[in-house]
């Protein structure tokens, strides 16, 4: 199963670590594990975290990963970083407007919109 | 269970233990779906312990049925999401991942109609005391944001036996 590949890659970006999801599905409770601890890992590094979560390609997710991202949201602000969220699928959206979790999240269209509003942050 | 997790693959634990009824079509202990009628009305029926390999395998079976009967785009959506998250409730929170305890499935498929009943062998909930996740001072809470999933998905969601049972309707949309 999925035990060599590494559940997310990540690319720095001008400061931000912008993250991809392997899976289409962010399911399992040993992938959202291992996408917590990899999460958790890239803000412990960095003195101010910036993570832009670009979910291209990301079909499913569930309230346990739902539990991870809010998380992983706490841990970044309490290192006072930011966190971005890019390209969830209309789909996906609803989950997190039911949740009203959209008003947790700074939820932006594209990865560029993330970037760009990390300089000039509201 | 004092098994170490992971590896552990389909044939069950090492020769020990409770390797029990798990005949591929069985109408009781097995797992199945079945053509009930020339209607294209299948049944669900799975009795499966409490192992998210399993829940995998028969998760898979029950929305091969789904998709089989025609539902697409949200609904199809929907039904994954909420199959996924009762499931993982009945294993986790209901059975604690107690392989001794089972995970019942019974339902019905049809090409205008999703209809599913999942009971778990644990200790039951009481749902009015689950925090409302959508309150700020629960956003870190755990709990919660399956069933507010679930409730706002189906066309009908309904608890019973004390929490052990959750009954989810699904009615397709019309198209256009």
């Amino acid at each position: 199963m999925s035990s060599a590949t590494p559940p997310i890659s990540v690319t720095e970006i001008k400061g931000t670590s912008v993250v991809n999801f392997t899976d289409s599905k962010i399911l399992d409770e040993a992938n959202i594990k291992n996408i917590g601890d990899s999460l958790t890992a890239l803000v412990d590094e960095a003195p101010q975290p910036r993570l832009l979560l670009d979910f291209t390609g990301v079909d499913h997710l569930s309230s346990a990963a739902l539990g991870m991202l809010i998380n992983t949201n706490k841990r970044v602000k309490e290192k006072n970083g930011m966190l971005r969220l890019a390209h969830i699928k209309p789909q996906i959206y609803d989950v997190f407007v039911i949740t009203k979790l959209n008003k947790l999240f700074r939820i932006v269209a594209t990865r560029q919109d993330g970037l760009d509003s990390f300089d000039s942050p509201m | 269970m004092s098994k170490s997790p992971g590896k552990g693959s389909d044939s069950g634990s090492s020769g020990k233990g409770p390797s029990r009824r798990v005949s591929p079509r069985a109408s009781k202990g097995g797992k199945a779906v079945n053509e009930v009628n020339g209607e294209g009305l299948k049944s669900l029926e799975f009795d499966f312990i409490s192992d998210y390999l399993r829940m995998r395998e028969v998760q898979d079976q029950i929305i091969a049925a789904v998709v089989a009967s025609g539902f697409v785009d949200d609904d199809l959506f929907a039904i994954k999401l909420c199959v996924e998250e009762a499931l993982i409730n009945a294993i986790k929170h209901g059975n604690k991942l107690d392989h001794a305890k089972y995970v019942h499935v019974r339902g019905s498929v049809s090409p205008s109609r999703f209809e599913i009943i999942i009971r778990d062998e644990g200790a039951g909930f009481e749902r009015g005391e689950v925090p409302d996740p959508t309150d700020p001072s629960n956003w870190e809470k755990p709990s919660g944001r399956g069933l507010l999933l679930m409730e706002s998905y189906m066309t009908q969601t309904k608890y019973s036996d004390q929490g052990r049972q959750i009954r989810m309707v699904k009615n397709k949309s019309k198209t256009a």
